[in-house]
């Protein structure tokens, strides 16, 4: 199982001291946050992709590009690359190339983004917004395993005999995870490809998530890639620790309350009660990120988001000194049992490159 | 015969308020023309649910309690919904709860229609604001829309007077044949569409 972590990249003012950090700390903070994360042991750094302030993290794949360079073990990947908005052809070339660099250290999310006026930015519809996931992320499974495409859809000017370059690194495209908070179209989309399902899990409570993750399971079990429990599924999670409970809630509680997604609405108390946001001990944190398993069976990477609502720098650091040294080794541990040794790790390159070298290999075999 | 659901929302702020009494009378005479011991009566009180609601504006997810209220008004057979009237319209909380529901929940399903207020010349806010809202729900609404000023209650605080218990058996006979005629509510499924038909409509 992999763990790690996903930013939004917002520029969000610190409620305490009401300071707002330029974009230019924010880039450097999220690339320390980065680094942190390789150097304390996780697994995966996933980035999102926003188009509009407070936000800074327009171009993902300059961002893991520049980290890729300075790291040696993580997954990097994104939480969401736009698959309505941008170009299908250059997320292809991009990622390909940044699989390329960064030695197969690459897989990305699928989404549609949250933010309406983006379509046109873009020059598109967001009424469309779910036929463009659809087309797109069609023409994009393409590009990545056909070496000449020949493409006529709805939504951009058809392609003749095109080739993406860099091919894809060892023959083997990015894993790919789709991500939705709310619809069972996406779940489908996953399912149908036999890709990684990621529910978001972090604003709603569980028994919404519940659903869609049930729906894809069956779905991925249906398109006969597996069995339900085989499935490849990622969830989001949230938290904030101290070694005392009382001093995380009392630390975290104004960065609660002032939050640009949830914040004046429900108290610290509730929310906790009724979503996975966890402000307590290291202890509390692997409590309810165990009981996950529950709700959603044995899965295959956890991502906690860490560095939000104006959270300084330093807070964030020691978060992930905590998560890496107190919480991840424990939850490696619990999580391995009683795992069925069906359930399958979570993606890697290495893995997936030696299963495509695997299958060529019998290819070829059974046709001499 | 099978048991009627019938959801009462009654967005009333005093205790005890006019606007539930107006619900009770509504209810009572709905379920007294439905035949005996027919229907079931459940009753949803906005004001307990006020921060809930609001809540959910924030959020963007319910709490337990308003999903409760939501999945009881899903259920429901019929639906009576009585709001005071505020500024010449149904109040803030009335409105907000029919927002924080699914806009299909209540497609269908008859409604009663009843409000309450100071004065008999705001009667018309059934007509003009409440009524197009439940159309635009897709509900089925009663021609009998209610409503109760405080000079109907009579002076005794109690509805003697002639006109009210009259208004209030028609409006709640319509809606006690609506309920009689129709087919029980049926289970929700989750409608997924198979992906090959997703493709095939885009033609990719």
């Amino acid at each position: 199982m992999q763990f790690g972590i996903f930013t939004v990249g917002d520029v969000t003012p610190d409620p305490t001291s009401g300071r707002t950090p330029s974009e230019h700390e924010r880039i450097k903070a999220m690339v320390a946050i980065a680094l942190k994360a390789e150097e304390v042991g996780l697994d995966v750094f996933a980035t999102g992709e926003h188009h509009n302030p407070p936000f800074v993290l327009s171009s993902p794949t300059t961002m893991l590009g520049f980290i890729a360079a300075q790291t040696e073990r993580i997954i990097l990947s994104t939480s969401t690359t736009l698959i309505t908005t941008n170009d299908p052809v250059k997320i292809a070339e991009d990622f390909a190339m940044l699989q390329h660099l960064a030695q197969g250290r690459v897989d990305l999310m699928m989404g549609r983004g949250n933010t309406g006026p983006v379509y046109p930015w873009f020059g598109q519809d967001i009424r469309q917004g779910i036929p463009l996931a659809i087309e797109n992320y069609a023409l994009l499974h393409r590009l990545w395993r056909e070496d000449v495409v020949d493409w006529e859809g709805r939504f951009r000017t058809p392609l003749q005999s095109f080739t993406s370059t860099p091919r894809p690194l060892d023959g083997v495209p990015p894993f790919v995870w789709h991500g939705s908070i709310r619809s069972p179209e996406i779940a489908e989309q996953a399912a149908y490809y036999g890709d990684g399902f990621f529910a978001n899990n972090i604003f709603w409570p569980k028994e919404h998530f519940k659903k869609l993750i049930n729906l894809y399971r069956e779905r991925y079990a249906h398109y006969g890639h597996g069995t339900a429990e085989q499935a490849v599924v990622g969830l989001g999670g949230q938290v904030f620790m101290r070694r005392n409970s009382q001093d995380a809630v009392r630390e975290f509680r104004p960065y609660f309350d002032n939050a640009p997604v949830y914040g004046h609405g429900p108290s610290l108390e509730e929310f906790t009660d009724q979503t996975p946001l966890t402000v307590g001990s290291p202890q509390e944190v692997i409590e309810k990120t165990l009981a996950f398993r529950e709700s959603f069976g044995d899965y295959q990477r956890q991502l906690f988001l860490m560095d939000h609502a104006g959270l300084p720098l330093k807070t964030v650091l020691e978060q992930l000194d905590l998560l890496g040294e107190e919480v991840v080794p424990v939850l490696r541990e619990e999580f391995a049992k009683g795992r069925p040794a069906e359930v399958p790790d979570g993606p890697t390159h290495e893995a997936l490159a030696a299963r495509h070298a695997a299958e060529a290999a019998q290819a070829a075999g059974t046709t001499v | 015969m099978n048991t009627l659901n019938l959801v009462v929302v009654s967005a009333g702020l005093g205790k005890p308020s006019s606007t539930r009494l107006l619900a009770d009378r509504l209810a009572a005479s709905t379920a007294r023309q439905s035949g005996a011991d027919r229907v079931e009566v459940q009753v949803i009180e906005l004001r307990d649910l006020a921060t809930g609601i609001a809540h959910n504006f924030v959020t963007g997810f319910p709490g337990a309690e308003l999903r409760a209220a939501v999945g009881t008004v899903a259920r429901a057979d019929g639906v009576i919904a009585v709001t005071p009237i505020f500024s010449a319209s149904y109040s803030g909380l009335f409105k907000s709860f029919f927002d924080v529901i699914d806009n299909d929940t209540l497609t269908g399903k008859p409604v009663l229609i009843a409000a309450t207020g100071g004065t008999g010349r705001h009667s018309l806010a059934l007509e003009h604001a409440v009524r197009p809202l439940f159309s635009y729900l897709r509900a089925v609404v009663v021609p009998t829309a209610v409503y109760a000023a405080t000079d109907d209650w009579g002076s005794g605080g109690d509805a003697h007077t002639d006109e009210l218990p009259a208004r209030i058996d028609r409006a709640a006979g319509e809606l006690a044949a609506l309920m009689d005629r129709r087919p029980a509510v049926p289970k929700q499924a989750e409608a997924v569409v198979p992906f090959a038909e997703q493709l095939a409509a885009l033609r990719v």
